[in-house]
């Protein structure tokens, strides 16, 4: 439904977004994923015209944005939830949407509703609400429309954990009954349990996209870590099958996949007190991934507003 | 949950169907940014004032000035000042607080068509320069009826009013250019006061531009309009000299911050 063709934007000397490409499938929510500044503000205002693509298209549902009659109506946006008058109500923000997009009154009061803001906190100013607030009321704009795509930049920030989780559950029904959803993060955990697509993005860059599944199944070997009551024997036992074992804490590492580690164990007689999966996460992915592009230790990446485009570091999900 | 179920139902073509969907009304614009005016407690206090200040400095105008002097168009002319002050700010603000306040993300998301947001703006300040009018009107005739002179109303004329109108419409117009032009709020108000001042005093200081002032300078070119209140109404040149001053500081203004508009990133 979206669909982001060779998308660069340089400014000055600087490539906020470079050559980037991907797609936002009905019926799925696809979470878009980089350290901060790594462009996926950048990416999602060009989707909504805010800003002029440098090059490359992006379309949704085949048209440009600017294409898209009345497009709140279709596409639901939440950019930047800080983004609105400090001195209207809650309900004035609502209701200046609503009625730019033809809508009846009632329709506020569904989408207050929704998000949980009460009609107390709804008659307050911006300028009295939360970040949490904001996040609230900011989504709610969003669906306003009832649009069957919803582009949101950080959508979970400020929002407490019942929150994020409400957040969650109301994507996933959303795109459970067809609609389109993106959202970006550079919290990896909340965009993984929502998620079923996802697109790491490094400083401009997209360093690897895909389910949760093919991601992992680029991160590298299987690998276990087990306690047992007879760690010596449970060594042996791995070594037969040649396996890989290394003292890690009270237990072992180990270069094979759990179901083989506890089949071993079974078949020395070894009693296991602890097994898990030892293979990196997708968090390791992530921070490997973009490891070129994160602010720590890599002073020419702490602005966005370096002139100079830093020396491209070597991207290892390239050859992942 | 219906309220949240997507608009299309799940297909597998990656189309939107917007058929069904009209582009949004220009009236509708116009009427989103009328609302805009008003629904902030500082749109609110800028047109209580405006009122406010149009009545007061009427009230006093109709204590000060002698009994033969307080006729409909003396009050419609007194009025002028204040209102010419207060209304351009009133445009200012509705295109500078979208900067300020970032809602120019909101308002061109939900119509990405810049210029016509930006008409949709410059019609809701003229209507509000109408109904300033329309209200000093009101008030001008209660004062003449009150305690005007005698004949009070002789003076009435179509073209002092069209003049009158048309000159606060003009600096309506002149605001809204500055701030289109500066998207900030404290420097669209700052040029709005004090650029007209700096030209007149190079106007009136270099003595090789008095000549040219009443076709460059704009406070030159108005001051016969705020004289004619009173009775004539202006010559051929004036009128020219009115239409070259208000192109170099109002229309050209106008275009550049309207191109600006049209190219900023919206941040």
């Amino acid at each position: 439904m979206i669909k982001v063709d060779r998308l660069t934007r340089t400014y000055g000397g600087f490539t906020a977004v470079d050559d980037v490409s991907f797609t936002c499938q009905p019926g799925r929510v696809t979470g878009f994923l980089g350290p901060n500044g790594a462009g996926k503000t950048t990416t999602m205002r060009v989707m909504v015209g805010l800003t002029p693509p440098t090059r490359g298209t992006v379309t949704i549902g085949g048209l440009a944005y600017h294409e898209i009659p009345n497009p709140g109506r279709h596409v639901g946006v939440l950019l930047d939830a800080g983004a609105q008058h400090a001195g209207r109500t809650g309900r004035e923000i609502l209701t200046l949407g609503a009625k730019t997009m033809g809508l009846p009154a009632s329709r506020v009061d569904e989408m207050l509703a929704l998000v949980s803001l009460t009609d107390a906190e709804a008659k307050r100013r911006m300028r009295n609400y939360s970040l949490g607030m904001k996040q609230r009321l900011g989504i709610a704009h969003a669906l306003l429309g009832d649009p069957s795509v919803l582009i949101l930049d950080e959508p979970a920030n400020g929002l407490d954990p019942a929150g994020i989780r409400w957040m969650r559950d109301l994507l996933k029904g959303y795109a459970n009954r067809g609609g389109t959803v993106l959202l970006s993060s550079h919290l990896l955990n909340e965009v993984e349990l929502v998620a079923d697509e996802m697109i790491l993005i490094g400083r401009g860059k997209i360093v690897a996209q895909g389910d949760k599944k093919s991601l992992l199944a680029q991160s590298g070997p299987a690998a276990s870590l087990v306690t047992s009551l007879d760690n010596e024997a449970l060594v042996r036992a791995l070594q037969a099958k040649g396996y890989a074992a290394t003292p890690a804490g009270e237990g072992l590492r180990v270069s094979a996949a759990p179901v083989e580690v506890g089949r071993a164990a079974l078949e020395a007689g070894v009693v296991l007190t602890d097994l898990r999966n030892g293979a990196r996460g997708l968090e390791d992915l992530f921070l490997e991934l973009t490891a070129g592009t994160q602010r720590e230790g890599h002073p020419d990446a702490a602005t966005q507003l370096t002139d100079q485009p830093t020396p491209s570091q070597p991207q290892q999900g390239a050859q992942a | 949950m219906s309220t949240t179920s997507p608009a299309t139902p799940p297909s597998p073509s990656m189309t939107l169907d917007v058929s069904g969907t009209p582009a949004v009304p220009f009236l509708r614009l116009v009427s989103v940014e009328l609302r805009k005016i008003y629904d902030t407690r500082a749109g609110r206090w800028l047109l209580g004032a405006i009122v406010l200040i149009t009545a007061a400095i009427m009230t006093i105008f109709f204590f000060a000035a002698d009994a033969p002097d307080r006729t409909f168009g003396n009050f419609i002319g007194i009025s002028a000042t204040p209102q010419g002050f207060l209304l351009p700010v009133l445009g200012i603000l509705l295109v500078t607080s979208e900067w300020s306040q970032r809602t120019a993300m909101v308002t061109f998301s939900l119509e990405p068509s810049r210029t016509k947001v930006i008409g949709a703006k410059t019609v809701a300040a003229l209507v509000f320069g109408v109904l300033a009018f329309v209200a000093a009107l009101v008030v001008a005739a209660v004062c003449t009826l009150v305690g005007g002179a005698d004949g009070g109303f002789d003076d009435v004329e179509t073209k002092l009013f069209a003049l009158f109108l048309g000159l606060q419409l003009l600096t309506i117009l002149q605001g809204l250019a500055y701030g289109l032009i500066l998207l900030n709020t404290p420097a669209a108000i700052v040029t709005f006061f004090v650029l007209p001042i700096a030209s007149s005093i190079v106007f009136s200081l270099v003595s090789a531009l008095q000549d040219l002032a009443p076709w460059l300078d704009l406070s030159t070119a108005q001051a016969p309009l705020f004289e004619s209140f009173g009775g004539a109404g202006l010559t051929g040149e004036e009128y020219a000299q009115l239409g070259t001053t208000s192109l170099i500081w109002i229309v050209i203004p106008f275009v550049l911050g309207w191109i600006r508009v049209l190219r900023a990133e919206v941040k």
